[in-house]
C-alpha cells in the first residue's frame, strides 16, 4: 500500500500511482471526432452510390463481380458486332436499330435483375444488417428510395451501354446524324422506363424473399413466365385475327409493356406481334406502366415499415 | 479538428423517462417506467422478456411509446429520433453482419451512413477497429470470424461515429468466459477512457456490477431499482485475509494486536480498523513465516439487493 517504488526508469510498470506518463498506457489514443457530420441528403446519396456500385459487384467480393460483369458483356457483345459490321460495310442504316435492342435481349436483362435485386436487399434482411441502418439517422423511406434508385440506375447502365456502343458505331459509319441522335435518345428514354419497371418488380420480390437463392429463382421465374405467357397470348390472338386483344396481351409482360409504350409514344415500327391498339391502347399502356412503378414503390415502403430493428 | 473530450458531458442528463409505457396488444412490455440517469456506464438488468430491448428501441426513437415520454441527451424520443440516432450508437443483441464483406468495409460503410465524409469514415473505422481489438483480420470476410470477433465488429460500428452514448443490447451473449471478460473490460474502457456513456443490458447481474457506475433493474417491464453501483458495492467493514497454513495462529496474533478477528477455514475475517489493519496482518504472517494468499476489503455484492447482505456474503464463498 506504500507507493515508495515508483521507478521512472520503467514507465511500463502498471499501478505506479502519481506517475503522469503512465496515463498514456490506459488511453492508447482514443480521439473524439469533431469533424463534419453530413445530413440525411449525404447519407441517402452514399447509400444510393453503394447500391449502384453493388449492381456491378463493385465494393463486394470478387465472386459477386462475375455474374453482373458477364451479363453486361453479353448485353454489349451483339451491339459491338453490329457496330463493327455497320462501320466496316458502310451500311446505310444500323442493322436492327436501337428501338428493339433491349427487347431482343430481354432474357439477359431478366437474369441481370434476378441476380442483382436480391443482392441489393435480401442480404440486408437475411443477415439483419437492416437494423444497423435503421439505428442511424436515416428513415425507412430513405432506405427504400436509395435502394430503388440505385438498382434502377444499375439496370439503366446495363441497358444504356450497348445502345451507346450502337450509337458510336453509327457515328463511325457516318450514318445521318440527326436520325441517329433521335433514335439513340428515344431508346435511352425507353431504357429509363425499363429500368424503373424492372427494378420495382425485382425489389418487391426480393424484399419478401430473404433467402438470396430463392429470390433469384422467384424473380427469374416471374419475368420469364410473364414474357412467355404474353408472347404466346399475343401470337394466338394474332392468328385468330383478334388484333385488339393481341395488343392488350402485351400488358402481361413488363418487357412488352414498356416496348409497347415506347412504340406508341415514338410512333415506331412495332417489333412485337402486336402493339397497343390505337390511342386508347397507348394511354392504357402508359397508365399501367405508371401504376406498376408507383405500386411497386408503395409496396416496398409498406414492406419496410414493418421491418423490425431486432 | 480533433480534440480530447474529458470524461462525460455532465451538463445534460443522459436519459430520462416519465411513466414510459409500451404495450403490444394485451402484453405490457414496459410499464410506467420513470428514470433519470446521469452520464456514465449504466447497466440495465432484467430477465429475458423483462422489457430491456423494448426500452432500448424506444430510446432510439424507433418504437413509439404507448404512453409516457422519454428523453435521450435532452432530446425527446418522440420527435427527435433522427437527432438522437446521430449522437447515439446501437449494438443489437442478434447477429447482424453480412458474411461476404470485411469488417473494414462494413464499418466504413456504416460510418458514412452516420454522416461521416468518406476520408473521415475510413480513418475512424481503422481507429475504432483497433480500439476494439481487431487488427489484420479486419480485412478478411466476416463469414470466417468467431463469435467474439463478430461482437467486436458490432461494437465498432456502434462507436465509429464517436457517439455520446452507446446502447449495447446483451453484448456478452454467446461469449465464452474469457471473451466475456474482454468485452466487459472494453465496455469499462469506453466509459472511462473514451468518455462515452454506455447503457449496457444483461440478464446477468454479476457481470455488470464490475463495470457499471449505475444499475437499473427491471422485471416484467417495471422498475425494481435504480441505484448507483458505488452505493451497493461500497467496501464493507470486513477485511478478508487468506493464508496457506496456520490460520488459527495468525488469528491469535491479530487478536493479540487488539483486532477483532475470526477464522473460518483458511480465511480470516478481521474487522477493519483503519490502514493499520493491513500492517498488522502483514506483520503477523511475516512473524509466523506463512504465505499470504490474498487480502482484500470485502465488498457488498449486487445480488444482496435481492437476497439481503447475509445471503450475498454466503454466496461469495460458495
Amino acid at each position: 500500500m506504500t507507493a515508495n517504488a515508483a521507478t521512472p526508469a520503467n514507465p511500463g510498470a502498471p499501478g505506479a500511482p502519481g506517475a503522469p506518463q503512465t496515463g498514456a498506457i490506459h488511453d492508447i489514443g482514443y480521439r473524439h471526432y469533431d469533424g463534419a457530420r453530413l445530413g440525411r441528403g449525404y447519407i441517402v446519396r452514399s447509400l444510393y452510390l453503394d447500391s449502384l456500385r453493388g449492381g456491378f459487384g463493385l465494393g463486394r467480393s470478387a465472386k459477386s463481380k462475375v455474374v453482373p460483369l458477364l451479363l453486361l458483356a453479353a448485353m454489349c457483345l451483339p451491339a459491338l458486332v453490329i457496330a463493327i459490321v455497320a462501320a466496316a460495310t458502310k451500311a446505310t442504316s444500323l442493322p436492327g436499330g436501337y428501338h428493339a435492342y433491349v427487347l431482343n435481349l430481354e432474357v439477359l436483362v431478366a437474369i441481370y435483375v434476378a441476380a442483382l435485386a436480391p443482392a441489393s436487399v435480401s442480404r440486408d434482411l437475411r443477415f439483419r444488417f437492416i437494423s444497423l441502418y435503421l439505428s442511424r439517422p436515416l428513415r425507412r423511406s430513405d432506405y427504400v428510395f436509395a435502394k430503388f434508385t440505385g438498382l434502377a440506375s444499375a439496370v439503366f447502365v446495363v441497358l444504356a451501354a450497348p445502345l451507346t456502343i450502337l450509337f458510336v458505331g453509327a457515328l463511325l459509319a457516318k450514318l445521318p446524324l440527326a436520325d441517329q441522335i433521335r433514335g439513340y435518345l428515344a431508346a435511352l428514354a425507353g431504357a429509363v422506363v425499363f429500368a424503373l419497371v424492372l427494378a420495382g418488380i425485382g425489389l418487391v420480390i426480393a424484399a419478401v424473399t430473404p433467402r438470396r437463392g430463392l429470390g433469384i429463382a422467384a424473380i427469374i421465374s416471374v419475368l420469364i413466365v410473364l414474357i412467355g405467357v404474353s408472347g404466346a397470348a399475343q401470337s394466338i390472338a394474332n392468328e385468330r385475327g383478334a388484333d385488339t386483344a393481341a395488343g392488350y396481351f402485351g400488358l402481361i409482360s413488363p418487357f412488352s409493356l414498356v416496348q409497347g409504350l415506347q412504340t406508341w409514344l415514338l410512333d415506331q415500327e412495332n417489333p412485337l406481334p402486336a402493339g397497343p391498339p390505337g390511342t386508347v391502347g397507348g394511354l392504357v399502356f402508359a397508365g399501367v406502366t405508371v401504376v406498376l412503378v408507383a405500386g411497386c414503390y408503395g409496396l416496398l415502403l409498406l414492406r419496410y415499415r414493418k421491418v423490425s430493428v431486432s | 479538428m480533433r480534440t480530447r473530450r474529458n470524461r462525460y458531458d455532465l451538463r445534460v442528463p443522459l436519459l430520462t423517462t416519465t411513466a414510459l409505457t409500451r404495450t403490444f396488444g394485451p402484453v405490457t412490455a414496459v410499464s410506467e417506467l420513470t428514470l433519470a440517469i446521469e452520464p456514465g456506464v449504466v447497466g440495465l438488468i432484467g430477465a429475458n422478456g423483462a422489457g430491456k430491448s423494448t426500452l432500448i428501441k424506444m430510446l432510439l426513437g424507433l418504437l413509439p411509446a404507448t404512453s409516457g415520454s422519454a428523453t435521450v441527451l435532452d432530446l425527446d424520443v418522440a420527435t427527435r429520433g433522427e437527432a438522437i440516432r446521430e449522437r447515439v450508437g446501437y449494438m443489437p443483441e442478434h447477429d447482424c453482419l453480412p458474411p461476404d464483406v470485411s469488417a473494414t468495409e462494413v464499418v466504413v460503410h456504416l460510418a458514412k451512413m452516420s454522416g461521416l465524409p468518406t476520408t473521415a469514415a475510413r480513418e475512424r473505422a481503422a481507429d475504432t477497429l483497433r480500439h476494439v481489438g481487431l487488427y489484420e483480420e479486419r480485412y478478411r470476410p466476416i463469414g470466417g470470424y468467431s463469435t467474439g470477433m463478430r461482437q467486436r465488429v458490432k461494437l465498432a460500428q456502434a462507436l465509429v461515429h464517436d457517439p455520446r452514448l452507446v446502447l449495447l443490447d446483451e453484448p456478452t451473449n454467446g461469449l465464452d468466459p474469457a471473451g466475456r471478460d474482454e468485452m466487459l473490460g472494453l465496455i469499462r474502457r469506453i466509459g472511462v477512457d473514451f468518455g462515452i456513456s454506455v447503457l449496457v443490458s444483461s440478464h446477468l447481474l454479476g457481470e455488470l456490477e464490475r463495470v457499471c457506475d449505475h444499475v437499473v433493474v427491471i422485471d416484467g417491464g417495471r422498475l425494481l431499482r435504480s441505484t448507483s453501483t458505488a452505493d451497493v458495492t461500497s467496501a464493507s467493514g470486513v477485511l478478508v485475509a487468506e493464508v496457506d497454513e496456520r490460520a488459527d495462529d495468525v488469528t491469535a496474533l491479530l487478536v493479540g494486536a487488539q483486532l477483532t478477528a475470526r477464522v473460518s477455514g483458511r480465511t480470516i475475517e478481521i474487522t477493519f480498523a483503519g490502514d493499520d489493519t493491513y500492517d498488522h496482518v502483514r506483520d503477523a504472517v511475516a512473524q509466523l513465516g506463512v504465505g499470504l494468499v490474498r487480502m482484500e476489503r470485502r465488498r457488498h455484492h449486487m445480488a444482496e439487493m435481492f437476497t439481503g447482505p447475509d445471503a450475498g456474503q454466503a454466496g461469495e464463498k460458495q
